[in-house]
Parts: C-alpha cells; structure tokens; sequence
C-alpha cells in the first residue's frame, strides 16, 4: 500500500524500469523458431519429415526401379526370397518386385493421402468450429451436437462404408480420415475460441468500439490458432498410419501392385514365417515418417505454448 | 450537470440449471440498484472489497456486461437504449483501462498495431500519417519511448504494459476513463507512478475518471469524490476528504479502520472495528440493511427488515444507516466484542461469536 506522501514523492514520467534492454524486438513467430531450432525433439522430427518428404518427390531418381515391375519372379521361390544384393537393396518381395523401390514410391502415396486428408478435415473442421466458436449461443449447441453425432460414428466402420458406396479407391480413403477429422478440428478450435472470447483483450476491443467481425477475425482466431496447427502436424502422423491400416484391409484401391506401405504389409503377411523382414520394411516406414511428423507437432507444442515464453 | 449519470443500475446473473429445458432459481444480485453522478472533471473513486459488485458496475457501465435494469447517461445521452451496433461509434467517448495489462493487451499485436485499431476502427480522419504522428505523441505523454511500437506485450514490465493500456484508453480522445482496479496488478514501487500519471493526464485531456480500487490510499490520493460500496449497494459517498476523516457507515468505519498507520503509537492506541464472517451471498443477500448480519451497532429494530435509502447527511455526504447521525454522535455503543484496541483485538477475535443471522 502506498501512502499519498509516496505517491507524491516519485515523479511519474520516464517509465519504472528503463526500456533500453539490448536484445532485439522480436515477434512471437521469431521467438517460435528459435525455440525449435534449440529443440533437439524438433530437429530430428524436421529431419525425418525432410527425408520423407524428399523421398516422396524425387522417388522416380532415387528408386532403382519401376514399383510395378515384377521381372524378379523367376528369382522367387516358395518360402525363399531373395534378400538384400547390390542389385535389390532390400531383396524381392513374394510376387518378383524390387522392395526398395516399392518402398519409395510408397512414400509418395503416403504423402499425398496424409496432405489432402489433413487439408480437407482441417479446412472443414477449422470452418465449422470458427461458427460455433464465433457466434456460440444455439448456434453453437446445434453446430456441436452435429459434431458429436459425427465424432460417435467409428472410423473404420466409416471408411469401409464410404468404400462400399463410392468404390475402393484413394480418394475413398481421403474422404474417410478426411472425415474422421474433421470433427477433431472443429470441437479444438470451438474450445478455444470459447475461451478465447472470456479474455480481458476481447473485453478491451469491445470496450474500444471494434466491430464483431474485427474482434473474431483479428483477435480471437489468431490467438486459438495454435493448437489447430499443433494438431495439423500430429493428425498427419495419424493420417499416415490410417492410411496404411485402410490399404492393408485393401480398401485403398483396386489395383494391387499400386505401390503402399499398407498393401505391402499385406504381401508381406504370406511370408511372414520365413521373411519378416518384408513386413519389418514398411513398418519402419510408417512409424519413421509418424514419428517424424509427431515429434514436430510436440516441439512446436511447446514452442507456441505461451506460458513457456521466457 | 454530470457528465455520468447513473439511475438506480441493476445488473443480476440468472442462476440456471438444466441443459435442455433450463429453469432459473434464481439471480446473483452483483450490483443492486447504485445511483452515480460523476461531474465533469472530476474523479469519482469506487471502493469495496472483493465481490461486492464493483467491477460489474464498471463493465456494465462498459455496456460489456448488459444491465438488468436502470438507465446510463453519458454527457446527456442514454446509453442503454442503444444497440450494440449503435453505440459502437459512441464508444469512443468513454474508455476502460483494465486491470491486468497482460491479459488485456492481445499478446499478437505490437504496441503500434493496438494503438492504431481504435482510430482505424472509428474511421479517424487524418490516415495513416497521421494516426502515427497522434500515436507517437500520446506514447510520449505516457511516458514510451518511440521505440516501443514495434515491440509485444511481452516484451514490457508490468507498469509500462498498464502505461500502454492506459494509451490505449486515450487514443480515441474519450471524455470519460473507467479505470477497473488500474494498479493493483502492480508492484508498489510502480503504482503511484502509475496513479500519478494518470493525474497528470486528467489535467492533461481534462478526462473524467470513475476509479476502482480496494486500495484506500490508492482511491483517496486520486478522487474528488469516494463511494463504498457493499454487496451490490452503495452505502456511503463523500468528498474523499470528508470520507477519510469522518467515516460514517459501519461498514466505511470498520474499512477504514483496517489501514495501517505508518506510526507505531498511532497504530498501538487506534480503535480497530473487526468485522466478522464473510460477505453474504449476493444471490441471497440479507434482508433489511444488507450489512446488518455484520454490523457491530446493528439495533434490534429496524436494521433487518427496513432497507435504508442513501441520505444525506451533510452536503455531499451520503449514507446508507438508519441510525448514522446516532453512531455519530456516540449515542449507540458499538457490541463489545466487536471493537478492541489493537493489542487486545486476536483475545476478542476468538472469543466472539456470531450472532445468528
């Protein structure tokens, strides 16, 4: 408590502490990086994801054959496949084609269900939680209820029910995780927004005059984005392995020398007993890209956190 | 004519259970009928301890909590009677520095971007040089260096994050400043820079303010006029000066009475009114004079069923007791057990009880 004689005796201008402190002004996008860049976690997950990535693009230089090519038949014999060589790094699967190869080119595959399921789920689910998280009230209650209706629907039944009507093909399970997703991303950001809104700031900007639009647009979605995207990299790592388990019940597609890690497990599953190496090769894979995408996600986690800002 | 005026403001929270078909049991009464006049110029401070519903009234003066009943005029205008849409531009007119610089400054937007949205959200003529030249001035004044407009929230101490809050509040030119407990997320060192600032800046902009605080020095330092408040009411109003050297509540007296005195003879030989229990609920507040389950001169007529009206007693001077000209005069003595000396007050404090409500 200060007395008035206190008061009086401090002069007010020239501020409490001086502001001449050395280190550079910095955003909290800049403060991010650099957090991650400290992060060991981070660096191995952008590394893995890095690889992963390159692998995917530039799968048609660095695979040494085509992944449909099966002109290693003859090399197969019941109970005995070919093992790695110099020519085949990772040895002939059952039905005559190059492993390695097979496994590049799946990382294209993997890649491409993880980008679009992720765009579409996220793109749907940021849509219908900023509503909900926008106007709240009934709108609010009806929009979530239809959320949870969608969020009580089981993925894999789904997903085959999806195939059923439109036909086993990729873009089948898109829509499925897709889907899957979408509620995911709608009930985060609602939530956060919710909390968002109760924010002294939110109070401050109406008190200031700014309009509904301009409080949701420039301040609250901005401050609930965070987990979104936290979420964005872990429900990748998700899609990856989601993808995989769909193309290993064979719902993926309907040709079957289609280069994927889950089909491959698949043709891996008959030679189980006497080369489990087959399967051990795509399952690396997919745990190494999930892993990838996962461990980013946790880092920039803790790098957005506001609280751990030093 | 004030340039504040408020009639008989009630702002109650429904009590409501149920998720489908809700039913109300009922309403918190956070504020319960408080009348305001706040001159032009002047200072009107507002104090009470937690939960007697002064930062309500301040955000439902706000319009950020909406009122239940009563009426809000604003240098002649009535300001409940407009939709949010239509008052927006009004609000520039009367601005609110908060409580916690922190929380109130979006941690995403640099010092010049939240000092810019005001003019460019109320269409301030001039453009985009000239909301510059305006901002740099007031950082100025509050005492910012220039270089502070690139930088965040974070970035700031606590008295130069309130300095930019309360630039904020002053962007927009406002003629009235609700200031919602201003320093108390402060530390001591850095609250009466910050109270002194805002004085200076009263002469200044020639602002209005209405201060809340539970700090008395705080409030006394800074007001021209002070009022109490207690569960939602207001139960004494005074010219600060007035207030501080003849408390005549019960309540302002025991308030009062809780200030340490930086000398220890004073403080050896004072009469300290300790109060007991806590603050009823407001959504089940005693009958008759609110404060008479804690009051140590409660009568046995009167006190619990007849709710007093704010009289005044001098010029200036409001109270809400039925019984406060006799308190004054010595006529009614206070319940022994409740008032002690200093040194006596922890033998007292164990061996009274509370009388049953």
């Amino acid at each position: 408590m200060s007395t008035p004689e206190q008061v009086a005796a401090t002069r007010p201008t020239g501020g409490d502490e001086a502001i001449g402190s050395p280190r550079p002004t910095r955003g909290l996008r800049s403060d991010a990086l650099r957090r991650l860049r400290r992060n060991p976690m981070a660096v191995v997950g952008f590394t893995l994801i890095l690889i992963f990535v390159g692998v995917a693009v530039f799968a048609p230089w660095i695979a040494p054959y085509s992944p449909k090519d099966n002109s290693w038949l003859s090399e197969v014999r019941p109970g005995a496949y070919p093992g790695p060589s110099a020519e085949h790094w990772l040895g002939i699967d059952p039905l005559g084609r190059d492993v390695f190869s097979r496994l590049v080119y799946g990382a294209r595959q993997s890649l491409l269900i993880g980008v679009v399921s992720l765009a579409v789920g996220a793109t749907v689910g940021v849509g219908i939680g900023l509503l909900a998280g926008a106007f709240g009230g009934w709108v609010d209650t009806v929009v979530m209820r239809l959320v949870d209706i969608m969020l009580s629907v089981p993925g894999l039944l789904f997903a085959i029910a999806i195939a059923a009507m439109l036909g086993q093909s990729l873009t089948s399970v898109m829509i499925a995780i897709a889907v899957v997703n979408i509620p995911i991303f709608a009930r985060l950001l609602r939530g956060e927004m919710l909390g968002q809104r109760a924010a002294d700031y939110v109070l401050a900007a109406r008190s200031l005059g700014i309009s509904r639009a301009g409080i949701v647009f420039r301040h609250v979605l901005p401050n609930s984005f965070t987990p979104v995207i936290v979420q964005g990299t872990l429900t990748l790592a998700l899609a990856i392995v989601e993808a995989a388990g769909l193309a290993f019940l064979g719902l993926s597609g309907s040709d079957p020398s289609a280069p994927e890690w889950g089909r491959m497990l698949t043709d891996a599953q008959v030679a189980l007993t006497s080369a489990p190496q087959l399967a051990l090769y795509p399952g690396l894979a997919i745990v190494l890209a999930a892993l990838g995408f996962t461990l980013l996600g946790e880092s920039l986690r803790e790098a957005l956190d506001p609280k751990l800002r030093r | 004519m004030s340039l504040l005026q408020v009639r008989d403001l009630k702002v109650h929270f429904p009590i409501r259970s149920g998720t489908l078909f809700t039913r109300q049991h009922g309403s918190v009464k956070a504020v319960d009928g408080v009348d305001l006049d706040v001159p032009a110029g002047t200072t009107f401070g507002l104090v009470g301890e937690s939960g007697c519903g002064k930062s309500t009234l301040a955000r439902a003066i706000m319009r950020l909590v909406e009122p239940t009943a009563g009426s809000i005029t604003l240098d002649g205008r009535d300001l409940l009677g407009l939709s949010e849409r239509r008052l927006r531009p009004v609000r520039r007119d009367f601005q609110m520095v908060f409580q916690d610089p922190m929380a109130s400054l979006d941690p995403r937007q640099n010092v010049e971007s939240l000092l810019t949205e005001p003019l460019r959200a109320h269409r301030i003529p001039g453009g985009s040089v000239e909301h510059a030249r305006r901002i740099r001035t007031l950082l100025e004044v509050v005492g910012l260096p220039a270089t502070a407009l690139e930088r965040y929230p974070h970035e700031f101490s606590g008295g130069q994050r309130q300095r930019i809050g309360i630039a904020r509040a002053l962007v927009l030119n406002p003629k009235l400043v609700v200031a919602d407990e201003p320093v108390s997320a402060l530390d001591v060192s850095v609250q009466a820079q910050v109270i002194n600032l805002l004085k200076e800046l009263q002469e200044t902009f020639s602002l209005t303010y209405l201060v809340i605080a539970h700090d008395l020095a705080v409030v006394r330092h800074i007001s021209d006029t002070v009022a109490v408040m207690y569960l939602g009411q207001i139960i004494e109003q005074a010219p600060a000066t007035a207030l501080y050297r003849a408390p005549t509540h019960p309540y302002t007296k025991a308030l009062m009475g809780a200030v340490p005195v930086p000398d220890p003879a004073v403080e050896a030989s004072r009469t300290r009114i300790l109060l007991r229990g806590d603050l009823p609920s407001p959504a089940n507040p005693p009958s008759g004079c609110r404060f008479h389950t804690r009051c140590p001169w409660r009568q046995a007529t009167r006190c619990a069923d007849e709710r007093p009206a704010l009289r005044t007693l001098a010029p200036g001077h409001q109270v809400a007791c039925h019984f406060a000209e006799e308190i004054a005069a010595g006529r009614i003595p206070p319940s022994t057990t409740a008032v002690s000396s200093a040194a006596a007050a922890p033998a007292a404090a164990s061996s009274a009880a509370e009388p049953p409500s």
